[in-house]
């Protein structure tokens, strides 16, 4: 193989404009850090509360909160972006659709939105897996003292169901940071989609993609510590997990 | 008017079967009313609709003048003042020991945090475990955890106390210490239920035992009676076999 490795050439000037071609892989790593923690904190909003759903005594709510799940899980990632932002205009009343497509970052709206609501079908499973792991009794001591059913979810059952699942969790945060890169067919210039422009650019794809490689790469290592160094302040003393 | 007054009162799991079958049974205030009965007979299923933890399909149950079943009936402010003691504690793990007592306190009865934590110490060492008051669940032996499971219910001033079978989980060397407050607190006049099968302690405090089988309530006696001569031939049987188990 004929390669002229080059690593010098991050060092140089972008044909973008302003910047350094470094510059365009950190602007991307910037907006992946970005979409991926604005679609986490969606993603754990609605995936808690459908993941409580789930568990609730109504069987009408249970379902409901089942389907959400079938939905938004069996989908793959990349048609969901697809309907979000090419389909979901054309649905919407002309003048919503309008302003929807003319939004700014539309791109990085759009894959907010999907990502959000992908990743909360998966988090919900996991916030119903903790809180069905606890005993029926936890629940029942709650309400036998006199919580409420809210409270009792909030200072009872939540409290431990996070904990329990916290691994599974950091994964499902992890998948999400990956997801983003898929973005990238919709116009968001991410990480993966920067990484392209600079091999499109220079034709240096080996020096591209191993930055964005081991970019990838570290910001695993951070989440991956992070979490464990959570994990160990929130571990509860004396509390053997049962898996 | 009794505390806990449980009138024809029927339960089914599903259409085909009956937990409960025209179960009536009162316990005055003060009273110490003991539960027994072969497993399966239905008596946690009864005594968890004491506080609406179970629905019933007939009957009504009434506690402190309080329609149990009625829609209208706030069950929260009705079960903060009844208390419950599990077989398996059912402490919260990630609260320490003073905060499972003090969360319903502040929760519930809209408590400060002072005045619950005073509550809590007080009962801690009522139940002789002042100084793991900072210790949690998962650091305690079962019979501490038991007692504090005891605390917990008691620092809501409850006008009731339900039990079901406290002391079945625990090591036999354990028993005795939860037994110990359990008796304190029937000797101070407490209204109790109290499913178990601890014979002995239905002996020393008990003023009615209730023997189910099978969903019925089979026999409801004075302590003197039922252990003199059960009426029923299967409280005979059962009684024969739990006393012989004992000892
Ligand atoms: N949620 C439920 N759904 C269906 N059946 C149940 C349910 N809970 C209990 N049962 C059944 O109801 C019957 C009575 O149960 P219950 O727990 O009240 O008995 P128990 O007298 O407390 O027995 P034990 O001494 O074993 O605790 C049992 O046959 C049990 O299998
Ligand atoms: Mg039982």
């Amino acid at each position: 193989m004929n390669y002229n490795w080059n690593w010098g050439i991050f060092f140089q000037p972008s044909p973008e404009g302003a910047g350094t071609y470094l510059g365009m892989l950190v602007t991307g790593l910037q907006w992946t850090v970005v979409t991926a923690l604005c679609s986490w904190a969606l993603a754990f909003t609605l995936g808690s509360i459908v993941g409580i759903v789930r568990t609730l005594p109504q069987a009408w709510a249970r379902r409901l909160g089942d389907a959400y799940v079938e939905l938004f899980r069996n989908i793959p990632v990349l048609v969901q972006m697809f309907l979000w932002f090419f389909v979901l205009p054309e649905l919407l009343p002309q003048a919503a659709g309008m302003w929807v497509k003319q939004l700014p970052n539309a791109p990085f709206w759009t894959a907010v939105v999907c990502l959000g609501f992908f990743t909360s079908a998966r988090v919900a499973e996991q916030v119903r897996a903790g809180i069905l792991a606890l005993s029926r009794g936890q629940s029942m001591a709650g309400l036998a003292l006199g919580l409420t059913r809210a409270q009792t979810y909030r200072h009872v059952l939540l409290p431990m169901a996070y904990r329990i699942v916290m691994p599974p969790l950091t994964s499902e945060f992890l998948n999400n940071l990956k997801n983003t890169s898929v973005a990238l067919t919709i116009g968001l210039l991410e990480l993966t989609a920067r990484a392209r422009a600079i091999q499109e650019f220079s034709f240096q794809v080996f020096e591209a993609f191993t930055a964005a490689t081991v970019v990838y790469l570290l910001i695993n290592l951070v989440v991956v510590g992070a979490m464990s160094l959570l994990e160990r302040r929130l571990r509860v003393p004396g509390f053997i997990m049962a898996k | 008017m009794p505390m806990i007054e449980i009138a024809h009162v029927s339960k089914w799991y599903n259409p085909t079967f009956q937990v409960l079958k025209d179960c009536t049974l009162d316990v005055a205030k003060g009273e110490v009313v003991v539960v027994c009965g072969p497993s399966g007979s239905g008596k946690s299923t009864l005594i968890k609709c004491v506080n609406g933890l179970e629905k019933i399909d007939q009957g009504t149950i009434t506690v402190d003048g309080i329609r149990v079943d009625a829609p209208e009936t706030n069950l929260p402010k009705l079960r903060a003042r009844v208390g419950m003691v599990f077989q398996h504690f059912e402490l919260f793990p990630h609260l320490s020991v003073t905060d499972n007592l003090c969360l319903a306190q502040m929760k519930a009865l809209g408590r400060s945090r002072d005045q619950a934590v005073a509550k809590a110490m007080a009962l801690l060492d009522r139940v002789g475990l002042k100084a793991h008051a900072r210790k949690f669940p998962g650091q305690l032996s079962g019979g501490q955890q038991q007692r504090v499971a005891i605390a917990r219910a008691l620092a809501m001033d409850p006008i009731a106390m339900l039990f079901d079978e406290p002391t079945s989980a625990l090591d036999p060397e354990m028993i005795q210490e939860v037994l110990d407050v359990m008796v304190d607190l029937a000797r101070e006049g407490m209204t109790m239920m109290v499913v178990t099968h601890e014979m002995g302690f239905a002996r020393s405090v008990a003023h009615r035992v209730v023997f189910m089988d099978q969903g019925e309530i089979v026999e409801d006696a004075p302590k003197a009676e039922f252990f003199g001569k059960p009426r029923s031939e299967r409280a005979q049987t059962f009684l024969s076999r739990v006393l012989v188990a004992s000892h």
